[in-house]
């Protein structure tokens, strides 16, 4: 056993020997310590480097507060955590951890150099000095920033591990399992509430479990935190978490809760989950969080070696850990002296008690006398000295010497997650911190988290706040006490920060973002005068511990120097998360392909059979094209491209959003969404819709069939399907309510086949029952029902591609048997799968717009060439009000045109910009941008579609295409490029 | 996340809702007859309260239905929810 651990006592298990790594090498520590507790156990203060000057940092904190014992914890190359508070790490056998922020090594770090140039690293220095030129960013200050003032690395390979998440609902959720919390769980479960009690440490008790020299109904404490905890976990109407953060409190009791659940064991079952986030939704919230000791801000604080006595404490009664085997306490509370008489109680030699009151007396003082320690009181601290390891400390100007300080400003608080709901905080002159006032939420603090110290006091509170929450849900319980015998003075006198002690040498406020006094001070001079603002400058309180351990004393300062209340100065807000939270938490099984729904088409297997090349659209899977042995898509594209424009194409359409609308008022309900005259469209047949925003901006086009008089047949664009519905929805619930109509969703009930080209009546015909496919019996634009390869199906006469075309809509189910019906039907006149790209050649060379593409949601019909679409006689449909404003119907608006290079072989890039001459230097007003651009195989050069300011207008002329290193000559022509007198669609 | 009561459905959270804007905004039945200044006005001009606000709620992943909902921008709260057609309480 090591010269540290005490002989017996503690919560550790002397029985069980852990054997563990730090920076390579080994040490060993019980079952029950945590990384710092088995460090410090071996007498390792040295555990890190600071963040900025790379100073030597021990462990100032025994919890989830830790600014500076932070470590990665190794398993195997993909977990690895970096980031890690040594003082909530559990040892298990085995564990490997490491120190982060040096190199080459812990004791020798060359950025330790940033100590000695630190005059030259005052607050605010980044934005000062690294402001100019831009340039020297990217490949200078932040590569080098990044590499010296790192937090520790993220591991590289994917994260293997499971995580799961939980939702919940109870009456009452209490957070923190120390005596008010307990308290609380108690008496609202007492009262028949269903209640959720977590806490954040391996075990519950708070700080019962440093051993209150108490006894609570007769019973040592520790004892009746047995009992209690086991009448707790033995209660139905009770989930106890351990080793769970609420980290978020976010509207209407509804919280974050993260467990921790292998994290502690030395060789988790592969298939056990590592973390489970729990979303909990509770009718009434118990905080019960606790308070945080805050150190004192003076010279060399922050040497290995310098500690909060209540840490100390802690490790010692905890942990069977004396932290040192000397030390001096510098304490500016009554609070900090049970720590002192612990320790010399266990053999450490208290060297003395350093009272920074000038009139510093009482029972504690006395006490400590009694003990033969000299107490010196109205110190002043000069501050300490040593290396990686605290050898001294100045106390009014004598130097003691010693290896371990203690410090204590006093307790604040833990009111993260009441600011985080939203609650009024409000400064307490007499605790000098801030305690909640005013809830926003159903929610009470209880314990020390609002200021209410002391083991009995805390009972008392905790169970009178448990009893309101569940009174509040309802609930009748009665009152009940608990008897508490023997406690301490300590916990009867509350903390208090003192005010700010020299600011001469390196006095830490901020640890973790190494920010001193001085940094303070400096802001305050330069005109700083709100704490925000403070914070963003100096950057305190802006670290991953959110400023537990500084944002007290930061305040006190920075309000001393302004000679202004706290109160005024303000105060920081809290952001969830509490703690830091894994990624793998958030995300839970949201990952891979679970990460986003993945939409395939019912003939998506033939597809994938044929080799397809599938892009993502939304979240749809759709074929791209369809490539043969050596082609790639360029040479697809334009084979499948010329196979429809010369025999036959076969494509699945299926993405396409359809809505059924239906009923009396079907017609008149499509009159006034969409442009178009639906009132008139026989049944039967088809038209082209176009829809508007109110405003008057193309949202939507599609195929709109009459399938009867009182039955429409709505498609819509593939990404459009859903956003449609929904303003149709809009419309018909809320506008018309008297229209009697419904709407349905039939996208996925329909698998749609296009067959398309010259040659696609004959591939359907002898699949064809019950339609008669002559052009005169099925026009273009024309629908008829019946059977296709036996399945009953919907044949739309209609095409994208400008050439004779039909869409077969069957059933999903049957869509498999139905493609490879036609594909075999088509074999003899070489019909060709072809893909999205081909779709988009074959469209553009028609102009036929895309939304989305053509348009951005600034385009009215007559922008992209569909004004010919609008019913004329129609008074009224949604955004036409809006076309007739002047504004849209001004000269200069961008029209579609077509593009025709100069060099046939340039395919221009989407989204280039045009200019009316060449050479115009950067940046430059554009005419237009290019929307589609492809090459053509059937025309044999390239061609692209356009917005053109006045671009009707200018068909004919040529302009400049801005593309890299110079300007493409382009010529502006009508957008449709070929069969513009539209011969072959009507075949 | 907020809780918020379908009149429908009852209390639901919010991800099963999507938020539609300003409530109570009437198409005016005769566009053509607006000057382009008031029909600028309905289209963009919304109120911006500081507090009690009416406004549209979908539960679009549970019953599809629009209604109406008075929440405080301050606080999130939601004092009523009411069904289209209704006045505002
Ligand atoms: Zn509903």
């Amino acid at each position: 056993m090591s010269a540290f651990r005490t002989a017996s006592g503690g919560r550790v298990d002397r029985a069980r020997r852990l054997r563990f790594t730090f920076d390579g090498r080994a040490w060993e520590g019980l079952a029950g310590d945590t990384l710092a507790s088995a460090l410090l156990a071996n007498g390792v203060h040295l555990v890190g480097r600071s963040f900025k000057y790379h100073r030597p940092r021990g462990i100032l904190t025994a919890g989830a507060e830790e600014p500076n014992a932070l470590v990665t914890v190794r398993r195997d190359a993909a977990r690895e955590t970096p980031n890690l508070k040594a003082t909530q790490v559990e040892l298990y056998d085995g564990l490997v951890a490491e120190s982060q922020n040096r190199w080459p090594s812990l004791g020798f770090d060359v950025g330790r150099v940033n100590d000695l140039l630190s005059p030259l690293f005052p607050a605010g220095f980044y934005y000062k000095t690294f402001m100019w030129p831009r340039s020297a960013w990217a490949r200078l200050y932040e590569p080098v920033i990044r590499r010296a003032a790192g937090l520790g690395r993220a591991p590289e390979a994917p994260d293997p591990d499971r995580y799961a998440q939980r939702h919940a609902h109870c009456d009452v959720l209490v957070v923190g399992a120390g005596p008010a919390g307990i308290a609380a769980a108690r008496a609202a479960a007492d009262a028949g509430a269903c209640v959720i009690l977590c806490d954040e440490q391996s075990e519950p008790g708070g700080a019962l479990l440093d051993g209150a020299p108490a006894q609570i109904d007769g019973l040592a404490a520790g004892d009746w935190l047995a009992r209690a905890v086991a009448a707790l976990a033995a209660d139905p109407k009770v989930r106890m978490l351990a080793r769970t953060t609420a980290f978020g409190y976010f509207p209407h009791n509804h919280l974050g809760l993260v467990e921790r659940c292998t994290d502690h064991i030395a060789a988790p079952a592969a298939d056990s989950v590592r973390e489970r986030l729990w979303q909990v939704r509770a009718r009434e919230v118990v905080l019960a969080a606790g308070a945080i000791e805050q150190p004192l801000v003076f010279p060399g604080n922050d040497r290995p070696g310098v500690m909060l006595a209540g840490a100390a404490r802690s490790y010692l009664k905890r942990y069977g850990v004396r932290a040192g085997t000397r030390a001096v306490l510098v304490t500016a509370t009554d609070a900090a002296y049970q720590a002192a008489l612990d320790l010399h109680a266990a053999g450490v030699a208290i060297a003395a008690i350093a009272d920074l009151r000038p009139a510093a007396a009482g029972v504690w003082v006395e006490a400590a006398r009694r003990a033969g320690i000299e107490v010196l009181a109205g110190a002043a601290i000069g501050g300490t000295r040593g290396g990686r390891r605290v050898s001294g400390v100045t106390i009014s100007g004598r130097t003691i010497a010693c290896d371990l300080v203690l410090m204590s400003g006093g307790y604040a608080p833990s009111v993260h997650l009441f600011s985080q709901s939203r609650g009024r905080l409000t400064w307490s002159d007499s605790m000098r911190c801030f305690v909640p006032s005013q809830s926003a939420e159903r929610e009470r603090s209880a314990g020390a988290c609002r200021g209410v110290y002391g083991l009995a006091a805390a009972l008392a509170d905790g169970a009178a706040a448990g009893l309101a929450a569940a009174r509040a849900c309802g609930f009748t319980g009665i009152e009940r006490g608990y008897a508490v015998a023997g406690e301490s003075a300590t916990h009867q006198a509350p903390g208090a920060t003192p005010p700010a002690v020299a600011d001469r040498g390196k006095a830490f406020v901020d640890f973790q973002n190494d920010v001193t006094i001085r940094d303070l001070v400096l802001a305050a001079q330069e005109g700083f005068r709100s704490i925000e603002h403070v914070k963003r400058y100096t950057t305190v309180g802006m670290a991953t511990d959110q400023g537990k351990t500084s944002n007290l004393n930061a305040l006190g300062l920075v309000a001393a120097r302004l000679g202004k209340p706290v109160p005024d100065v303000g105060h920081t807000t809290f952001r969830m998360p509490y703690t830091p939270v894994t990624f793998g938490a958030l995300a839970g099984a949201a990952r891979g392909e679970l990460f986003d729904p993945v939409r395939t088409t019912p003939m998506h297997e033939v597809a994938v059979a044929r080799g397809a090349v599938f892009e993502d659209v939304g979240q749809w899977k759709r074929a791209r094209y369809f490539p043969r042995a050596g082609e790639d898509m360029h040479a697809a594209v334009a084979r499948e491209c010329l196979a429809v424009r010369n025999a036959c194409g076969v494509f699945d359409a299926s993405t396409l959003g359809k809505i059924a609308v239906v009923g009396p008022d079907a017609a008149e309900f499509l009159n006034r969404l969409y442009v178009n005259d639906f009132a008139g469209l026989g049944v039967g047949r088809c038209r082209y819709g176009v829809l508007l925003r109110e405003d008057g901006f193309v949202y939507d086009d599609g195929v709109i069939a009459r399938l009867a008089a009182d039955r429409f047949h709505v498609t819509t664009t593939t990404g459009g399907a859903a956003r449609v519905l929904a303003m149709m929805e809009d419309y018909r619930q809320t506008e018309w309510p008297g229209l009697a109509v419904w709407l349905t969703s039939t996208t996925e009930q329909w698998a749609v086949i296009a067959v398309q080209g010259p040659l696609a009546r004959r591939v359907i015909e002898p699949l064809a029952a019950g339609i008669d496919l002559a052009p005169s019996a099925l026009p273009h634009m024309a629908v008829a029902h019946g059977r296709i390869a036996g399945a009953p199906a919907m044949l739309f006469r209609v095409s994208f591609t400008g050439e004779l075309g039909y869409e077969i809509n069957v059933p999903a189910a049957r869509g498999v048997a139905v493609w490879e019906a036609v594909c075999a039907a088509g074999r003899a006149h070489g019909i060709t799968p072809y893909g999205t790209e081909t779709m988009h050649v074959l469209r553009a060379e028609k102009g036929y717009i895309i939304v989305g593409q053509e348009t951005d949601g600034t385009a009215v019909p007559d922008d992209v060439g569909l004004a010919w679409a609008i019913g004329r006689k129609k008074p009224d449909f949604v955004g036409k009000r809006s076309i007739e404003r002047a504004g849209i119907r001004r000269a200069g608006r961008k029209q579609l045109v077509g593009l025709r290079t100069r060099d046939p072989k340039i395919v221009l890039e989407e989204g280039a910009q045009l200019a009316d001459r060449p050479g115009i230097p950067a940046p430059m007003k554009p005419v237009g941008h290019v929307t589609s651009s492809y090459a053509s195989a059937v025309l044999g050069h390239s061609i692209a579609l356009a917005m053109i300011a006045g671009g009707r207008a200018r068909i004919g002329q040529t302009l400049f295409v801005r593309v890299p290193g110079g300007d493409v000559e382009a010529k502006v022509t009508i957008p449709v490029f070929y069969d513009p007198e539209g011969a072959r669609l009507h075949a | 996340m907020l809780l918020i009561p379908c009149p429908y459905c009852g209390e639901r959270p919010e991800i099963e809702f999507s938020y539609s804007g300003q409530a109570h905004l009437v198409r005016p039945p005769r566009p053509a007859e607006l000057s382009d200044e008031a029909w600028s006005e309905y289209l963009y001009v919304r109120d911006n309260p500081r507090g009690r606000h009416a406004e549209r709620w979908r539960h679009l992943r549970g019953c599809g239905r629009f209604f109406n909902a008075i929440r405080d921008t301050t606080t999130d709260r939601i004092a009523v929810t009411y069904r289209m057609g209704e006045p505002p309480p």
